[in-house]
């Protein structure tokens, strides 16, 4: 923390209450979208967070990497409340625009701040369609017209449209566990999210399917804040702007994804991304 | 590197004598476990066959549409039971299917608190009550204040029998759906009780089916709680506030007779009787069948 070069993220008006507290390094330019200040998570007893202070870039990928265990899963599921739905606590500050998510109701709260999991998790009871439609129909959308052109949407934004348009009343667990991603993808975009966060979302699928995602991620970007969970470093490079390491449960180190990658300024950071611990 | 001998010899696809040994095992196993199998499926086919064997005689359509006859003359049927039956178990799912599912929903979702440990437990007890005990409960709180025996009262107990069976299956089917699923939907801004409605209890769907039905099925036999409850009636009625007929109590009172048509009418209600569980299980089957097939 307090590096000569921290500068203060461009903020908005209504996020004065933040801007007093410590802002982390790294921030150079992107103002943020989310903003956490001096965040610990438990787990009962387990301490799996120590006073981490990031920001999520608004319109920019997040990168989160670290070893297995370092907290970048517990970090995201704290961004919309995911982590008290395991049975975890969180004490510090996570907001959201502004507003403090602690004070954001959950379910409004993750209907803005969406998440794709690690393995593809389509409802096993319902088609491709109504896979993409159940975040709308269950908060009361039913307009069958509407939802027909959301589905396509977001399926057409998720790169699965031309695979599954022929069978959009097939299981949803009928595709390969790449598309069942991308489909997952789709169906956390269909409820408008400002926020997507995605826990190591290719790390069940292959090269290909990777790719795939990948690509979606980048093009998602323009319009959505985006936070991923990766063990994949060359990942990261690829597809953020910001990456932030996390080791046993402290943030060690965030910056441009650029800047990080070539000139790691903790030696932590330097021994992780060189592979020389694991 | 060196092989170390000890799991060269054991992992040798070869013929030696620990492989053949193996092939032994697994050839034993699986007789025995088809055998297991058919000592729980005998019994079922001989039961249903010696019911029919037995009843076979006083099973023909006057028996299905047929009122019984007073004593002393033959013939007749048991059409009032039939329906009395229907009647009572479809008042005792009206009363626990919400209650049970309810109940399972809440232990499932909501129940890691000293309250649901205690209805866990209530429940666990109150499936291993005595039926007859049930039957004199069902009379003290129905059937007393009434003033007079009716079916409520033995869908009433009937209701009783059935709940802790359908809350605890309903809890077991829906903590096997994988976390994951409940994820989706919370991190879709649904909320938990849609999440559990519209996304869990579909998953688990055919899971509590079973649960159900096993409760009916078992309802269906249950004589004692029906015998002072709603009693038994050789007349047509379909009044729920009235004594009401069962095929149960027919059989156990027709079986107890010293007429050998009566017998004989036993056993035949007796094969219906299983009959119907069997078809109540086709048809629940049929209709929570999924789209899918998996789930």
């Amino acid at each position: 923390m307090g590096s000569s070069e921290t500068v203060s993220p461009p903020q908005t008006t209504d996020m004065e209450s933040s801007t007093e507290k410590q802002p982390p390094e790294g921030h150079e330019s992107f103002p943020a979208k989310m903003v956490a200040r001096e965040v610990n998570a438990f787990f009962g007893k387990t301490h799996a967070l120590h006073n981490v202070s990031l920001d999520v870039p608004e319109k920019h990928v997040l990168a989160i990497i670290g070893p297995s265990g370092c907290g970048k899963s517990t970090f995201l599921r704290c961004l919309n409340r995911m982590h008290e739905v395991a049975g975890g606590s969180m004490k510090g500050t996570i907001t959201l625009d502004g507003q403090d998510t602690a004070s954001i109701d959950a379910v409004d709260l993750r209907r803005r701040v969406g998440m794709v999991f690690q393995k593809p998790n389509p409802f096993p009871t319902m088609s491709i369609f109504d896979n993409v439609a159940a975040g709308l129909r269950f908060n009361g959308m039913h307009n069958r017209k509407k939802l027909e052109e959301i589905v396509e949407r977001c399926l057409r934004q998720a790169a699965l449209w031309d695979e599954v348009k022929d069978s959009l009343n097939k299981s949803g667990m009928s595709i390969s566990g790449g598309q069942q991603q991308r489909l997952c993808i789709a169906r956390t975009l269909a409820v408008n999210p400002e926020v997507v966060l995605m826990d190591e979302p290719a790390s069940a699928l292959d090269p290909l399917s990777t790719a795939k995602v990948e690509e979606l991620i980048y093009e998602l970007k323009s319009n959505y804040t985006i936070a991923i969970v990766t063990h994949n470093m060359q990942q990261a490079a690829r597809v953020s702007d910001m990456t932030a390491f996390f080791y046993i449960g402290e943030l060690i180190e965030v910056g441009e994804t650029k800047r990080l990658f070539t000139t790691p300024q903790k030696k932590q950071t330097e021994d992780y991304i060189t592979g020389r611990f694991g | 590197m060196e092989r170390d001998a000890e799991i060269q010899n054991v992992m040798t696809t070869g013929q030696s004598l620990y492989h053949r040994w193996r092939k032994l095992k697994n050839h034993g196993m699986t007789t025995v476990s088809g055998l297991c199998l058919l000592v729980a499926v005998v019994p079922l086919l001989l039961i249903f066959g010696y019911t029919l064997y037995q009843g076979a005689s006083a099973l023909n359509l006057d028996f299905f549409i047929q009122m019984p006859k007073p004593v002393g003359e033959t013939g007749g049927g048991m059409a009032n039971a039939m329906v009395g039956t229907a009647i009572l178990i479809g008042l005792g799912a009206l009363f626990a299917l919400p209650v049970g599912i309810l109940a399972g929903i809440y232990l499932a979702e909501y129940g890691s608190n000293p309250l649901g440990v205690a209805v866990r437990f209530m429940a666990d007890v109150l499936s291993g009550i005595p039926s007859i005990v049930v039957g004199v409960v069902a009379y003290i709180i129905v059937v007393l204040p009434m003033k007079h025996f009716s079916a409520l009262a033995g869908g009433v107990a009937l209701a009783i029998l059935m709940i802790p069976t359908i809350t605890r299956t309903t809890e077991e089917m829906i903590r096997l759906v994988p976390q994951s699923f409940r994820e989706a939907g919370l991190a879709l801004g649904i909320s938990q009780w849609k999440t559990t409605v519209r996304i869990i209890l579909p998953t688990a769907l055919k899971g509590i089916t079973t649960g159900i039905l096993l409760a009916l099925a078992r309802a269906a036999g249950e004589t004692a709680p029906l015998l002072f409850t709603a009693l038994g009636n050789r007349f047509w009625s379909t009044a729920i506030d009235q004594p009401i007929g069962s095929l149960s109590v027919f059989i156990y009172d027709y079986a107890k007779a010293p007429f050998e048509d009566w017998n004989q009418q036993a056993w035949a209600a007796g094969f219906v009787l299983i009959s119907l569980i069997f078809l109540l299980s086709l048809i629940f089957r049929f209709v929570t069948r999924s789209r899918y097939g998996e789930f």
